[in-house]
């Protein structure tokens, strides 16, 4: 480890949060409905669209209503997806000729996208053509990730609201949610990549005669405005297969902070809309404070993990100093790696800028560890909020038996029907993670995909359906998930993980907001110091903990024991 | 419920519209206006002919050239296209290896790889991404180390003294980013262009 590396992970800590307050500020005034600085450019724009699809802008809905909308809206999104795919032969914009996407992969992209997973069975410049990458995968970008700003959005309404039937309107939400927050910013953070060297063209792979004679097709295509969403969003889904690892699509280590910042700008943004909201910014505060706790933990033991390099290869006479670089980007190096990883784990991006496959097994303990907490250390856009208050439930929940005392948050007395909504909400990710991992590893078509023998083949069993269910949509990418089986129960893990978390959490949002709120009293336990944020932090390790521990015990801790005793597999 | 269905439909439409047609093409327009050159692929040119990206590695195998690093592409193997063979720095089907750092395959390339580079700089510790495939398999650089590590063998298959080959190395070496972002870094490809025109003055 060394100075440099750690002045990198301190320097991005900083900067999220200096831009927390400002995009708090910001998406408060704009999911108010109140006048921005981009309104005079876009409420016209608005307008069209409500009149168009006849919605009625002022009119809110019962969280029934709203999370149907939501609902109706995804399916017909994945259907479009699945079809631009399949039909992709007869489309324009195919310079390369791509041929119809086969109709297991089209089904677990399309699930894969409007989940905002973006799990890749698919390899980017190898199987789609430039109109499906743009009409279809940076739409599902924008949507997938403005579905869960405005879910998350919902939510906090119904912690700040009184005696109330409604939460919003689901049209007016996702609408704001892409034209004033996710386009205006992906529009800057796009072209600065290609100010760093990003491509962004309409025409297909180049022809170059290398100076040793050979003839090497370089892949080319509107990158960079589909890097920019994917980033800011928390997709993470790459134009290319090797995603941010490409140099194309992540050419300097200044484009790596910029993408690393992307990543939790959003998620990091509403934590300060939710304690705006609901009339408290320390509240806020300290849930940010509690995700940033649990990410100093993560991004330590990856950076560590991977800066003592792989103890096979010093006998080789290999230079141990410079760390594991197998599977990492020289640009990039050991810390700029290890902190992009655990990044990309910890909100449900899923991009990565080096192959977790090949980390050290501590160091792919990390973004394991992320994703089986639920992605709530900021989290996918929205998607981290709302998992992170699930978690708070909890822990006033355990709370609130220890002391014996109905507990209570922001002033909302939690009953039975939240406690259990929430229960139901947070069981989905284990039975998913953990049902699907143990079914696959004793079968033959799951075993038939690993990759790497030993323990590391189960961790990449395991890490694929944690993925999945956790819709971040990294990979260990040596197993070969692009058979009729990973397809499928990925898919399914991704469906599941994403719509039957939003719908109990919905129903708990329409629950609150239907509450009176009670004064603070002195029995109230307070929910903005650090009392609470330790509290926070430790429902959250020992709820992970318990349920996951015996799956890490035969992945990544068996092979660490493994490497360190000299054995190989 | 019926009645979102309206709603569900023409916002689908739009919203494709407006971010999957409306914002690339302007973000293309843009782009290809103000910066032209890395919109395109960053393209290297020597006497009009395209030679490389200078974000895109390829595979330098001849000895007077500065070697890249493993790369763990592949590409549709010749004598069968339903299959895929090694096929290092193919720039159309970027990946890494995925090897795990367990995998006994992982250790045995690299002890070969090892083995084969030894002469090049005898009593030098080897530098660990001279041996490692990059995740991308495409990675234009090497580090600082790597390069010099390829010094004596280039001079001496060139002709060059040790000295004019290691200033093209400091030469062709880029700092970190404003001081402290990922690590210095060489370009392999702009190296061995700037070998060839040293070579060519000679």
């Amino acid at each position: 480890m060394t100075m440099n590396g750690w002045i990198q992970i301190l320097v991005f800590i900083a900067l999220v949060a200096a831009v927390t307050r400002p995009l708090g500020g910001f998406m408060t005034r704009v999911f108010a409905g109140e006048r921005t600085m981009l309104s005079p450019v876009l409420t016209p724009v608005e307008r069209v669209l409500y009149r168009m699809a006849g919605v009625d802008a002022k009119a809110e809905q019962h969280w029934v209503t709203y999370a149907v909308a939501m609902l109706l809206f995804n399916l017909f999104g994945m259907v479009l997806l699945y079809a631009l795919q399949r039909l992709q032969g007869v489309l324009p914009l195919n310079p390369q000729g791509m041929a119809a996407v086969p109709a297991d992969l089209a089904f677990n992209t399309a699930a894969s996208f409007t989940t905002n997973t973006n799990w890749q069975n698919y390899g980017g410049e190898t199987t789609l053509g430039h109109l499906v990458q743009m009409a279809g995968l940076t739409v599902q970008n924008f949507v997938s990730a403005a579905t869960g700003i405005a879910l998350a959005v919902a939510l906090v309404r119904g912690f700040a609201r009184e005696s109330a039937r409604t939460l919003g309107n689901f049209w007016v939400d996702l609408t704001r949610a892409t034209l004033y927050v996710l386009l205006p910013l992906s529009f800057v953070l796009a072209l600065a990549l290609v100010w760093q060297g990003v491509p962004q063209t309409l025409a297909g792979a180049v022809d170059a005669t290398t100076l040793e004679g050979a003839k090497q097709t370089i892949a080319l295509g509107p990158v960079a405005s589909q890097e920019a969403i994917k980033m800011l969003g928390t997709n993470g889904g790459g134009f290319f297969n090797a995603n941010s690892a490409h140099p194309f699509e992540n050419p300097t280590a200044l484009s790596n902070l910029l993408q690393m910042l992307a990543i939790f700008a959003v998620g990091a943004g509403l934590t300060n809309l939710f304690g705006r909201m609901v009339g408290d910014e320390r509240q806020g505060w300290a849930i940010l404070a509690a995700m940033g706790v649990l990410f100093v933990i993560g991004v330590t033991v990856a950076y560590w993990a991977e800066a003592q390099g792989n103890p096979a290869f010093a006998a080789l006479g290999v230079d141990p100093a410079a760390g594991n670089m197998e599977g990492k980007e020289t640009r990039f190096g050991i810390a700029a790696t290890a902190l992009f990883a655990t990044i990309t784990t910890a909100a449900s991006c899923g991009a990565v800028n080096g192959m977790h496959d090949s980390f050290m097994p501590l160091g792919g303990m990390v973004p394991l560890v992320n994703m089986m907490l639920g992605e709530i250390i900021v989290g996918g856009v929205g998607a981290g909020l709302y998992g992170m208050l699930l978690f708070v439930v909890i822990a006033l929940f355990v709370a609130g038996l220890m002391v014996g005392r109905t507990p209570e948050y922001l002033g909302k007395k939690l009953e039975a029907k939240e406690v259990k909504m929430t229960v139901l909400a947070i069981l989905c990710l284990p039975l998913m993670m953990l049902g699907l991992t143990s079914v696959a590893v004793v079968t033959d078509t799951g075993v038939a995909s690993i990759a790497n023998p030993g323990p590391h083949g189960f961790s990449e069993v395991l890490y694929a359906y944690v993925s999945g269910a956790a819709n971040n949509g990294s990979a260990f990418g040596g197993l070969g998930g692009n058979t009729l089986w990973y397809n499928l129960t990925i898919a399914l893990a991704m469906l599941v993980g994403r719509f039957l978390v939003i719908v109990p959490m919905m129903a708990m949002a329409g629950a609150l907001a239907a509450k009176r709120r009670a004064p603070a009293s002195s029995g109230s336990f307070p929910t903005h110091d650090a009392l609470f944020v330790g509290l926070l932090v430790g429902v959250i390790l020992i709820v992970g903990g318990l349920t996951f521990f015996p799956a890490l015990a035969l992945g990544p801790i068996a092979e660490h024991l493994a490497m360190n005793a000299g054995t190989l597999f | 419920m019926l009645k979102e269905l309206r709603p569900a439909l023409v916002m689908v439409a739009a919203l494709t519209a407006v971010t999957g047609l409306a914002y690339p093409l302007a973000v293309t327009g843009i782009a290809q206006t103000i910066f032209p050159t890395q919109a395109n692929g960053s393209l290297v040119t020597r006497d009009g002919t395209v030679v490389g990206s200078s974000l895109i590695g390829q595979g330098f195998t001849g000895p007077g050239f500065f070697h890249p690093r493993p790369s763990a592409t592949t590409g549709p193997d010749p004598a069968d296209p339903a299959k895929s063979a090694a096929q290092p720095y193919n720039a159309a089907a970027s990946g890494g290896s995925n090897a795990g750092p367990t995998a006994k395959a992982l250790v045995d390339r690299v002890r070969e790889d090892a083995g084969r580079l030894a002469g090049d700089a005898p009593g030098t510790p080897l530098p660990v991404d001279l041996v490692t495939a990059s995740g991308s398999g495409l990675d234009p650089h090497l580090s600082p180390a790597a390069a010099d590590f390829q010094v004596l063998r280039v001079a001496k298959a060139r002709g060059l003294p040790e000295s004019a080959v290691r200033a093209l190395v400091a030469a062709n070496t880029t700092p970190r980013p404003l001081g402290f972002l990922g690590e210095p870094v060489v370009n392999v490809l702009a190296l061995n262009l700037a070998l060839d025109e040293a070579a060519r003055q000679k």
